[in-house]
């Protein structure tokens, strides 16, 4: 006859999102991405009908970009760039990976372990130098030429 | 187990809408956020958030389709996206079933939304 | 001395549990006399024998073959006899069990959702001939090149560490984790096998193989090198190429080598031991 035995529940939960193990880079691009990813879709829910003010004319348009021109909204602008701009090139080097590109084939492991992680750290640091060239480029663009 | 359905389809198609929305939206990034550096696609020069540009732009077939196939890429993958996310923060199965059918007809209704915009606005007058 | 200034004392701060006693965990410091060479076992050994007897922790082996000793250790899952402690610190030791479970007491995790896992990608081979695996005319062919195109995955020891450092694993109860995806694949892969189509039902789910998005935090601790990121993606290639109708289907492997002659009866498999 056994007692029910008591449990303590030890799941992370959103936390384990974060932290949890070892932090590596790939996880903190991990993270990056569905943050990225979710303010990009609630950015996007507004986009839609903002710019669909389009059909209503140009004094429309105008009113709206007026609006648009409040600094709220360029800080907005600005982490939208950002955001996009790694969303999509960690989208690419995700596309690779899990297509099975860049993780390299199945080996004998001898320690030291190497492992698909260490195979795709070149491509993960090129992508994040793209990354902040392109960032500088668009800030450029927004904040020099003040587009 | 044995009712789940494959979700390789799905993913398939997530990927694939997620390279169409890098090719698309990336031209979008760069006609309106490169104006000054690039310049691309703005026959009136200066910002292309300008009504001369966006009205030039919205009046070519060209953009017409591709702002149509853009938005669908968009919001296919997007609410995939949320929908991965929200399933893995722990649902029942009734439950999971429900998400599912309401993303999509979120999704299909802003579909429509941007697709009629992008329709009407054919026939308004440039000035 | 030289082996007298080598010798240190550290701190090992463990998570204590005891169901009948505690609502949840909480910590108690020991100190350990540690000599260079020692692991974090021989600390936990240590404490058990001369300071507190009612530690509780798993191990077996000793040498890093069983996967019984994986706890979390200064923040990062490892198996305990594995582990040098100066590799770790010379000042203080944070021991926890592994997370992403439940914890039955102290040091302990309740693996059972692990072994679950595992059981739902049916983790065997399976043959289409289903008389030649009953009763063996002969031998499947496998060359060289065919094993190592699996043979990585093949060193998992089951300990845990994956699950415990996996994001995926931390929020979604269903989600099958890395070791269990891994080894879907292993099978799968094995030229021997014909069971990918039952297999599929379990990885293809909702919460099966799509669930990863390479945090690539499995990969990064497990002890034996198994990288079951690696056999993940490599997954989800062979699923995406099977969608699009681009791959070659499997062809089951030959039988081959000389006939057994005569066979010996075959053995009924001995009652259970255990209440099922």
């Amino acid at each position: 006859m056994i007692k029910e035995i008591k449990r303590y529940d030890s799941h992370l939960g959103i936390t384990g999102w974060i932290g949890g193990g070892r932090w590596g880079l790939e996880r903190y691009l991990y993270s990056l991405h569905r943050v990225t990813g979710l303010g990009i879709l609630l950015f996007f829910m507004i986009h839609i009908f903002e710019s669909s003010i389009r059909i209503l004319g140009m004094e429309s348009w105008d009113m709206v970009m007026g609006i648009m021109e409040n600094p709220i909204f360029k800080i907005g602008e600005a982490l939208v760039i950002i955001g996009f701009v790694f969303h999509a090139i960690n989208g690419i080097r995700l596309i690779l990976i899990e297509l099975g590109f860049a993780v390299g084939k199945a080996e004998e492991p001898v320690y030291p372990y190497k492992s698909s992680i260490n195979v795709q750290r070149p491509l993960a640091v090129i992508m994040l130098v793209i990354c902040v060239l392109l960032i500088a480029a668009g800030g450029y663009d927004l904040l020099v030429l003040g587009h | 187990m044995k009712d789940m359905r494959s979700e390789a389809g799905s993913w398939t198609w997530f990927m694939l809408a997620g390279i169409v929305v890098f090719v698309l939206l990336g031209l979008h990034m760069l006609i309106i956020h490169m104006d000054g550096i690039l310049g691309i696609f703005n026959p009136a020069g200066g910002s292309a958030l300008s009504w001369d540009n966006v009205i030039a732009r919205s009046h070519s077939g060209f953009f017409a389709v591709t702002y149509i196939i853009l938005l669908a890429a968009v919001l296919y993958h997007g609410f995939y996206g949320l929908r991965t996310i929200i399933f893995e923060l722990g649902l029942k199965k009734v439950n999971q079933r429900r998400w599912t059918v309401t993303l999509w007809i979120v999704g299909i209704v802003l579909f429509i939304v941007g697709t009629y915009a992008a329709i009407a606005v054919q026939s308004v007058k440039v000035v | 001395m030289k082996e007298q200034e080598k010798r240190r004392d550290i701190i090992y701060y463990i998570s204590r549990f005891d169901p009948e006693r505690d609502e949840g965990p909480h910590v108690e410091e020991y100190i350990v006399h540690v000599v260079p060479g020692m692991t974090v076992l021989d600390g936990l050994h240590q404490i058990k024998h001369e300071q507190d007897a009612t530690l509780a922790w798993r191990f077996s082996c000793r040498m890093g073959v069983c996967g019984s000793c994986a706890m979390l250790v200064n923040g990062k899952p490892m198996l305990t006899c594995n582990t040098q402690i100066l590799d770790v610190s010379d000042t203080a030791l944070t021991l926890a069990p592994l997370p992403n479970f439940e914890v039955i007491r102290d040091l302990v995790a309740d693996l059972n959702s692990l072994f679950d896992r595992h059981v739902a990608v049916e983790p065997y081979i399976q043959r289409d001939d289903k008389e030649e695996m009953d009763t063996p005319t002969g031998q499947c062919f496998q060359s060289p090149h065919e094993l190592e195109t699996f043979l990585q995955f093949t060193y998992c020891i089951k300990c845990g560490c994956c699950m415990a450092a996996c994001p995926g694993v931390a929020t979604d109860r269903e989600f099958l984790g890395p070791m269990a995806l891994a080894q879907a694949y292993r099978y799968n892969k094995d030229s021997r096998d014909d069971g990918q189509e039952n297999r599929n039902k379990a990885v293809t789910s909702p919460h099966g193989v799509f669930s990863c998005h390479y945090a690539g935090e499995c990969s990064n601790v497990c002890p034996k090198g198994v990288d079951p990121a690696r056999a993940i993606q490599l997954m989800k290639k062979e699923l995406v190429l099977g969608y699009l109708k681009l791959k070659p289907k499997k062809k089951p492997a030959k039988v081959v080598g000389p006939p057994m002659g005569e066979t010996k009866p075959k053995v009924e498999a001995p009652a259970y031991t255990v209440e099922q």
